[in-house]
């Protein structure tokens, strides 16, 4: 029935999960106002920005534009859960080393889709690294230092080669 | 934000056929890309959605020398973009992929949805009509197969019956000798054309055009075969002069939109850019074939 609460099962950062949900909440709702992880931004929530990239089964994806049902069953990561515990991801150290960040409201965003595309391409080139952040909008103009972490990150994580 | 809607999760293409017979009224969504947009502008409030995302059957490429390529409407454009066997035999596949929107947009949205969504600016269903795709529609009552071309209907409009889904793209495989491209104008890489140009050409064995199709994107209510530039390069050797007549002919059968993007005028203008250069590209591929 519309308005009924519907069950969602799904794992976020690594954790188990069974909520309760209407059917029209967007995963960044779920997330956000629910779950009170904030780490996640919302920017446009018309899927130009790119601010609220998390990661589901692995993969880049906009949490503006996904039912929070279309979650169930998988793995959502988000920016809360990519350090381990109090050590930051490399990714996070080398944006913080390299002074990517500005304003740091596309941070988030951009730590996700780098994350994304390490996992599955633990060497990429420039061009690689610049078409997965293409879906971030950085209002402070701040994407050469982002790609320049990346790499960074990327060299630190296979281990310094 | 979205209102409510009773919300249903079918885990097989039988139940999701069931539930569509049983709610006449129902929406199906998949990747949501489209849809999710259409919901939160509260342009329209459907009472009861059907999720078919979960529908892993439908998720798959396959490709048999004979049968062609068969490409399952739940497969994720990343997917597409990124799969070998379209790399080898459909480069322009994988083209067009990557130059829809961003990464973000293509791991989640499908195939099926952008071209059941039916939106004339889209840019696999002009591509499909070049490659002579086919589409399975699958209802409780049984399948049919209909030819991509004969699927946009209007702005927005598809030819699904009520109770109707989208279940496979068919690819024949193309003639000896075939080249296809794609390209459109973007400010952005990965924005919707401002226009955009599908071209696959057919040489002979003497070097003749055989066939051609040029399917524009954004130029009309549908995806629009130009016809008459077509006739224009059937049975000729084709050269620079003729693509770029073929060029002019399409730009006249074009009656694109205006919008903040473009005026008409630009567009039919840009119409005679993106053919040529598609031709161009697509004539040097059958040439290498
Ligand atoms: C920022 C952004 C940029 C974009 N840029 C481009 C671009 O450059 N080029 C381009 O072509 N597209 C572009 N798109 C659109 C996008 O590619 C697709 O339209 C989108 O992926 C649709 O797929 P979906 O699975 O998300 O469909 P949904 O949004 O879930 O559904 C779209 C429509 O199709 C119907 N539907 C879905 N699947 C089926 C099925 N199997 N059977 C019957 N009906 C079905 C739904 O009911 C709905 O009406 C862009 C989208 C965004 C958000």
């Amino acid at each position: 029935m519309k308005g009924e609460l519907k069950e969602l099962s799904l794992t976020i950062n690594g954790k188990p999960y069974e909520l309760k949900v209407k059917a029209m909440t967007l995963l960044v709702e779920l997330l956000r106002n629910e779950l009170k992880l904030t780490g996640t931004k919302v920017g446009c929530l018309d899927s130009a920005c790119g601010a609220c990239t998390v990661n589901i089964d692995g993969k880049a994806v906009r949490s503006c534009s996904v039912l929070a049902l279309q979650a169930n069953g998988r793995k959502v990561t988000t920016i809360e859960g990519v350090s381990d515990s109090d050590k930051l991801h490399p990714i996070q150290q080398a944006m913080i080393d390299h002074g990517a960040i500005e304003c740091g409201f596309c941070t988030p965003g951009m730590v996700m889709s780098a994350k994304a595309l390490l996992a599955e391409n633990p060497n990429p080139t420039r061009d690689e690294i610049r078409e997965a952040i293409q879906g971030n909008l950085c209002a402070d103009e701040g994407y050469v230092k982002y790609i320049e972490a990346i790499e960074i990150a990327a060299k630190e994580m296979r281990g310094g080669k | 934000m979205i209102a409510d809607f009773e919300y249903f999760a079918p885990k097989t293409v039988k139940e999701a056929l069931s539930l569509l017979s049983q709610y006449k009224e129902a929406k199906i969504i998949a990747g949501g890309q489209s849809l999710l947009v259409v919901l939160k502008q509260r342009l329209f409030s459907p009472e009861y959605l059907i999720d078919i995302k979960g529908i892993s059957a439908l998720d798959y490429i396959n490709y048999e020398e004979g049968k062609g390529l068969r490409i399952g409407a739940l497969t994720p454009h990343r997917t597409i973009e990124k799969s070998p066997v379209i790399q080898k035999y459909f480069p322009v596949l994988s083209e067009m992929e990557n130059n829809i929107a961003t990464i973000q947009t293509r791991n989640w949205g499908t195939i099926g949805g952008n071209i059941c969504h039916g939106d004339p600016a889209g840019d696999p269903a002009p591509v499909f009509i070049a490659l002579k795709a086919k589409l399975k529609l699958a209802s409780l009552g049984g399948e049919r197969v209909i030819d991509m071309q004969e699927f946009s209907k209007d702005y927005l409009e598809v030819a699904l019956d009520p109770g109707e889904m989208l279940s496979e793209i068919q690819i024949p495989k193309p003639a000896p000798h075939t080249g296809t491209a794609h390209d459109k104008l973007m400010v952005m890489k990965g924005d919707m054309g401002i226009i955009g140009a599908a071209v696959s050409i057919v040489l002979d064995s003497k070097g003749k055009c055989e066939d051609a199709r040029i399917v524009l994107s954004n130029a009309a209510s549908v995806p629009l075969r130009a016809g008459k530039a077509e006739k224009k390069l059937i049975g000729k050797v084709l050269n620079d002069a003729l693509l770029a007549e073929a060029g002019e002919l399409a730009s006249a059968e074009a009656d694109p939109p205006a919008d903040v993007h473009g005026s008409a005028e630009y567009r039919r203008e840009m119409v005679k850019v993106f053919v040529r250069r598609a031709a161009a590209k697509a004539l040097e591929r059958a040439r290498a074939a």
